[in-house]
């Protein structure tokens, strides 16, 4: 029965999406023989063909408004609270403009960690994430005294903290000798006692040092800032503000296949372009989702792709996408009309007036849509 | 007839370039050597700004150069001859480029012999290939590498660092060098090495950025105003222009004299100035040049630049003859499809039509009857194009003159074709195509169910009626455009055209709790526009879904869901099961109408929304609908179920409070005692609430007016009946309590450092029992937040459309299903992956499962 149904199945490839084929195979019931299937994948057939888009239809300027319409509904406040009431997350229209603008350095930077079995049951799930973070000396000292007499700094170690991460005393000291150059430590049980070499110190250089050695990465995973476990459905998750995918990676109790970030040019830097496109396109769904708008993901994806067309991630703005124009007046419309008129007219460059506001410009039809076809007619 | 010709010129191009000197000479009309603009009689002097060789502004004279009237002669350009060179603001820029990546001695590229010609070969491939971006980012990748060269691989001369002083000086090291010399040494550059900086030798030279010879723009460009005393006022540029001229005579008149080289250099400077700021009065570290009164003189750039500027304003936006404007108000006895127009309007506004052999007797009484009768005529033109107005004296004339191949301009009619629009028009259901229907009164009216995609209310808006021309144009808007088109939004693929507000609510009362005698549904029937009453079953009393069944197609099926989950049942086009509400009815879902629209096509499904529409308001109307104040009134142990809910609240918002101070309260990771404190609040005092409100729709009566539009999606939802009748709830100002107000207080008539729900913005009563002064603040100072909200929302959400629509606007799918830009670079390889499109789906997709059920059942 099945093998029938494939040789009717193989026969609509090509014709029918993929996609569309599988919703078929799933919700067809048992008792269909072949000539009922064939029937239904002509009719399927049927509907997606009046269902295509139609050569020269303006795709992109109804993405454009698909996009940009909804953006007058969505809400400007910054920061709301995720899921429980923990990070802070940019949300809505701030979210999408930073999306789109293709910014290196987002606002709210967040990693969601899945993990493997069985610590998605919740195996060590706070020691798993207390030790992702990033753990600097401060977070280990109970106290950092300034003897000024002396002019050394002393501080006393939180042991329990330190076993926590798997470290000792002595193992702190290599570490904190790596980064602080020029001066000495001595450690004695739990307390730490660190002495410049220069000498002729004073308060203030005191001071600045205690700053510096406050600051200085012991352990975890740098740029992961907070860490947060949660349950979800019947999961455990680990949910982090910051986000440092390259080094999250590495780690061997995570699922690869699901930990993600928020962070577009992370995605583009360590997986590469095309999950960089997926990316833009998870991202501002989930901001259209969660506002309780509706918009196709094919206008998403459209955008994306535009912004990922050269090969790297690149903003919608005059620096990004739109200095790709092969047409001076279409950049010139846009923004610094001036710039681009006088490095137009450097080098002589032609306007061919392939696309749309060139020829609104010059009263000509543009070449979308009906303005497209031409009538050709032979001389006689 | 006479066989018409047409000659069709389309511009394939257009080339950017840079005048050279000798080109501006050749092109001026005129050799401008005097300031004076008119001399004392008032008419222009010759050789001065406003000389009538560079075309004409008043009426009656004719130009000198071209002989053309005023509206004919475009004008034409004259230049005058700087006195000293004069840099160019525009090209400083690449005028120190030059002067540091060339030899001062040599002139030729800072590059060696051997490695030129592989840097040339390179940068003709990269001409060749690909686009002037990419040229572009060579370009200044090579200037990058020759800034610090020190010494000229060619002659081996020894070079100096040089500097722009901002905004048109350039210094070698510590000497000053004068345009003349910056001239003579980008003079020396040879054209081999200019292809390497970005020039192309063909249209530009460099020693052309530093100016000899300054164009000047014709008057046309530039039009002097008479005001009403008489006095005549110039433009800005004349004004700036008048500037250079004196000050480069004068420059003149003191090197002729011999003058000491500090007062050339000093009127040198002047009109470096002068001439900078004609062509961009916004230089950083110039003072712009300003008017007597104080403004600064709008110059060159300022023309070009921004919103304003000639290319967004005058080239990209277009204005049109043949619209109006005027307020909207609703009427739903008009078509969808339709749009009112009032008398005077459609009297002023015209539809030409060409007289041919069969409407020519039609169209003689259209002429006959004038501008002043409707429907009359407005203006009629002959085949050659000369337009004659109709008026009582030349009626009779043109009526004898009129003849085949005349073209009346008559008013418009019922059944013409216009393009409404409201602003702003963010998609493209902003722009419908209606049909014309003349009516009295001074509104356009528009049936309430399309102010959806036009996001229009009746609260003052005004919206914008157009009027096609051409037979193209109206075929164009009649078929692309018109309401039927749109019915589904391609943004989602849903009805975005659907019934709203009193529409819904009167079919959920119709279909789920009235029922009338026969005689009474006949005449709501055909109040509605029904006049085929055969299907409604014939008995003594009749149910609203039998009622509503008469408007559907007597062989359609369905079966959905209702809001609350009720199914909805129709067979053989009679409401078996289930009530009608927003889920099948209304925008963003409509269900039941999108099934419509797929079975029966956009032109049925939009009359039947129609009547839908009608019957909803109708109903209501016979009805009676009125939200009554007694709505809210809370059985008395509902009541006080409520008033424990929130005591409870206050009581566990004290208790955390004490705890947090007594520094017991468990804090959340990375969040400080005070963060969790506010968190634990908001949380209790938002769950009161929602108890509340359960309380409130428990409590409820469901055949309770205000409640029956909450739960047939017409309006308002739970919660808002809820704050009605019970509490408001917490007031939250980005996303916390409020605090702010006074120094550790929110009003004065609490206490400093008062945590307490009241205290903080917690509206614990209904707007029924009215509000407490302190609450009624903590209201408004949410609502202003709000409006600021909006406020600022507005302008970035319209800027990143901006962006996005200038950045897509040259993608189309091509014959071939892929999506490319207009390089015909390929952005996707199959439009959404699946070439489905949008507006034609069932919200993105289509409904594999209704077709494998329709062919099951069907064997």
């Amino acid at each position: 029965m099945a093998a029938d149904h494939d040789s009717v199945y193989e026969e609509f490839e090509g014709k029918i999406p993929l996609n569309l084929l599988d919703e078929v195979r799933e919700s067809l019931p048992d008792k269909c023989n072949k000539t009922q299937l064939k029937k239904i994948l002509e009719k399927v057939y049927a509907e997606y063909s009046t269902s295509m888009i139609e050569p020269g239809e303006s795709v992109g300027l109804i993405s454009a408004e698909s996009i940009g319409e909804p953006g007058t509904q969505m809400t400007l406040n910054t920061f709301h609270f995720a899921g429980v009431a923990e990070f802070n997350v940019t949300v809505g229209l701030p979210r999408i403009i930073e999306i789109l603008d293709g910014r290196k350095n987002i606002s709210t930077p967040m990693m969601e960690i899945f993990l493997k079995e069985p610590y998605s049951q919740g195996k060590d799930i706070k020691e798993l994430a207390e030790s992702i973070r990033q753990a600097e000396f401060k977070d280990f000292a109970k106290e950092i005294t300034l003897e000024i007499t002396e002019g050394t700094l002393e501080v006393k170690l939180d042991m329990d903290k330190l076993k926590r991460v798997g470290l000792n005393e002595a193992a702190l000291g290599k570490i904190m000798e790596k980064s602080l150059k020029g001066f000495t430590l001595k450690i004695k049980d739990d307390l730490m006692t660190i002495k410049s070499k220069t000498k002729g110190e004073n308060i203030s250089e005191l001071y600045k040092l205690k700053e510096k050695v406050k600051s200085v990465y012991v352990a975890g995973i740098k740029g992961i800032l907070q860490v947060l476990p949660v349950k979800r459905e019947n999961e455990f998750v680990i949910i982090t503000a910051g986000s440092n995918l390259r080094d999250v990676y590495k780690l061997d109790f995570i699922d690869k296949k699901r930990t993600t970030t928020n962070d577009v040019f992370e995605i583009e830097d360590f997986l590469g372009i095309e999950a960089a496109r997926q990316s833009v396109i998870n991202e501002v769904f989930k901001v259209i989702e969660n506002q309780g708008l509706n918009v196709d993901i094919r206008h998403i994806m459209l955008v994306a792709d535009t912004m990922t067309l050269g090969g790297k991630v690149r903003g919608i703005t005059r620096y990004g996408v739109v200095s790709d124009k092969a047409s001076v007046l279409a950049r010139a419309s846009f923004e610094t009309p001036i710039k681009h008129i006088v490095e137009a007219a450097l080098i002589g460059e032609i306007d061919p007036l392939t696309s749309v506001v060139e020829n609104v410009m010059i009263n000509q039809p543009v070449p979308v849509g009906t303005g497209l076809p031409e009538l050709v007619s032979k001389k006689q | 007839m006479d066989e018409e010709i047409y000659v069709y010129k389309k511009v394939e191009a257009i080339k950017f370039g840079v005048l050279s000197p000798k080109m501006i000479k050749q092109m001026s009309a005129v050799k401008i050597v005097t300031p004076e603009l008119y001399d004392k009689e008032g008419s222009p002097v010759d050789g001065g700004l406003m000389d009538t060789r560079l075309g004409v502004i008043d009426p009656g004279l004719k130009c000198k150069t071209c002989g053309s009237k005023l509206k004919e002669c475009i004008g034409h350009f004259g230049y005058i001859e700087l006195a000293r060179p004069i840099v160019h603001i525009k090209f400083t820029k690449l005028i120190l480029d030059l002067l540091r990546c060339t030899c001062k001695d040599c002139g030729r590229i800072l590059i060696p012999d051997e490695e030129l010609k592989k840097t040339v070969k390179k940068s003709e491939k990269i001409a060749k290939s690909k686009t002037a971006k990419a040229k572009r980012i060579v370009v200044k990748e090579t200037i990058l590498k020759l800034k610090t060269v020190s010494k000229c691989p060619h002659c081996k001369a020894k070079l100096e660092k040089i500097k722009l002083e901002k905004p048109t000086t350039f210094m070698e090291g510590e000497r000053r060098l004068s345009p003349i010399e910056v001239r003579t040494r980008l003079e020396k550059i040879p054209d081999e090495d200019i292809d390497l900086f970005g020039i192309n030798p063909s249209v530009m030279r460099p020693e052309w950025a530093i100016m000899t010879l300054m164009s000047i723009p014709p008057v046309t460009m530039r039009p002097s105003i008479t005001l009403e005393s008489g006095e005549r006022s110039e433009d800005d540029l004349t004004h700036k222009l008048g500037d250079v001229v004196r000050i480069n005579q004068r420059l003149f008149e003191n090197i002729n004299a011999g003058a000491p080289e500090i007062i050339i250099e000093d009127l040198w400077d002047l009109l470096q100035y002068h001439i900078t700021t004609f062509f961009d009065n916004n230089v950083a570290q110039l003072p712009p040049a300003r008017h007597r009164s104080g403004q600064p003189l709008k110059t060159i750039t300022e023309r070009i630049k921004s919103k304003e500027g000639r290319i967004r304003h005058n080239l990209a936006g277009k204005r049109t003859n043949f619209s109006s404007r005027t307020v909207i108000s609703p009427d739903s006895m008009i078509d969808l499809d339709e749009v009112g127009v009032p008398l005077t309007i459609a009297m002023k506004l015209t539809v030409p039509e060409k007289i041919t052999e069969w409407n020519f007797e039609y169209l003689k009484e259209y002429v006959k009857r004038g501008p002043k009768v409707y429907p009359g005529a407005n203006y009629i033109s002959r085949p050659d194009g000369k337009k004659k107005k109709i008026t009582e004296e030349t009626l009779q004339a043109l009526l004898e003159e009129l003849q085949i191949g005349y073209v009346v301009e008559r008013h418009l009619i019922e059944g013409d074709i216009a393009i409404f629009n409201r602003q702003p028009s963010l998609h493209r259901m902003s722009m419908m195509c209606h049909k014309i229907k003349v009516l009295p009164g001074l509104t356009f009216r528009l049936n309430p169910a399309v102010c959806a995609p036009y996001n229009a209310d009746f609260d003052g808006d005004e919206m914008n009626l157009h009027v096609p021309q051409t037979e193209e144009a109206r075929a164009e808007a009649e078929i692309l455009m018109e309401v039927q088109t749109q019915l589904i939004s391609p943004r989602y693929g849903l009805g975005i055209i659907a019934c709203n507000h009193d529409s819904i609510g009167g079919n959920y009362m119709l279909t789920k709790m009235i029922e009338m005698p026969r005689t009474d549904a006949v005449q709501l029937l055909a109040s509605v526009g029904i006049e085929e009453f055969g299907s409604l079953p014939d008995k003594e009393i009749v149910n609203g879904r039998e009622i509503f069944s008469v408007l559907l197609p007597k062989d359609f099926e369905f079966t959905g869901k209702a809001r609350d989950g009720t199914k909805v049942v129709i067979q053989k086009g009679k409401l078996k099961e289930g009530f009608m509400d927003s889920a099948n009815l209304g925008s963003g879902s409509g269900l039941l109408i999108r099934n419509l629209h797929k079975r029966y096509g956009a032109e049925r499904a939009l009359k039947i929304l129609g009547a839908m529409f009608r019957l909803g308001v109708k109903t209501l109307l016979y009805h009676g609908f009125t939200a009554a104040f007694s709505d809210t009134d809370l059985k008395t142990e509902n009541d006080q179920e409520i008033q424990n809910v929130l005591k409870e609240a206050e009581h566990k918002v004290d208790e955390f409070i004490e705890v947090y101070k007594k520094g017991n309260l468990d804090i959340f990771p990375g969040r400080t005692a005070e963060e969790t404190l506010e968190i634990k609040i908001l949380e209790s005092l938002n769950k009161a609430r929602n108890d509340a409100g359960r309380v409130v729709s428990k409590s409820l009566d469901r055949t309770k007016n205000t409640l029956i539009m909450s739960l047939s999606g017409a309006r308002g939802n739970i919660i808002n009946l809820a704050q009605m009748a019970a509490v408001v709830g917490q007031q939250a100002l980005r996303g916390k309590r409020i605090e702010k107000g006074y120094k550790g207080r929110t009003l004065s008539c609490f206490r400093r450092g008062d945590l307490r729900s009241n205290a903080r913005g917690f509206i614990r009563h209904g707007f029924r029992q009215g509000l407490t002064p302190a609450e009624f603040f903590f209201m408004a100072m949410t609502g202003r937040d709000s409006l600021m909200d909006t406020a600022l929302r507005t302008p970035k959400s319209g800027y990143l459309y901006r962006r996005l629509a200038n950045a897509m606007q040259d993608m189309r799918v091509e014959y071939d299903y892929t999506v490319r830009n207009a390089s015909k670079r390929i952005v996707q390889f199959s439009y959404g992956e699946d070439k489905i499109d949008v507006s034609k789906s069932e919200g993105g997709k289509i409904n594999v499962k209704r077709i494998v059920e329709s062919v099951m059942e069907g064997e």
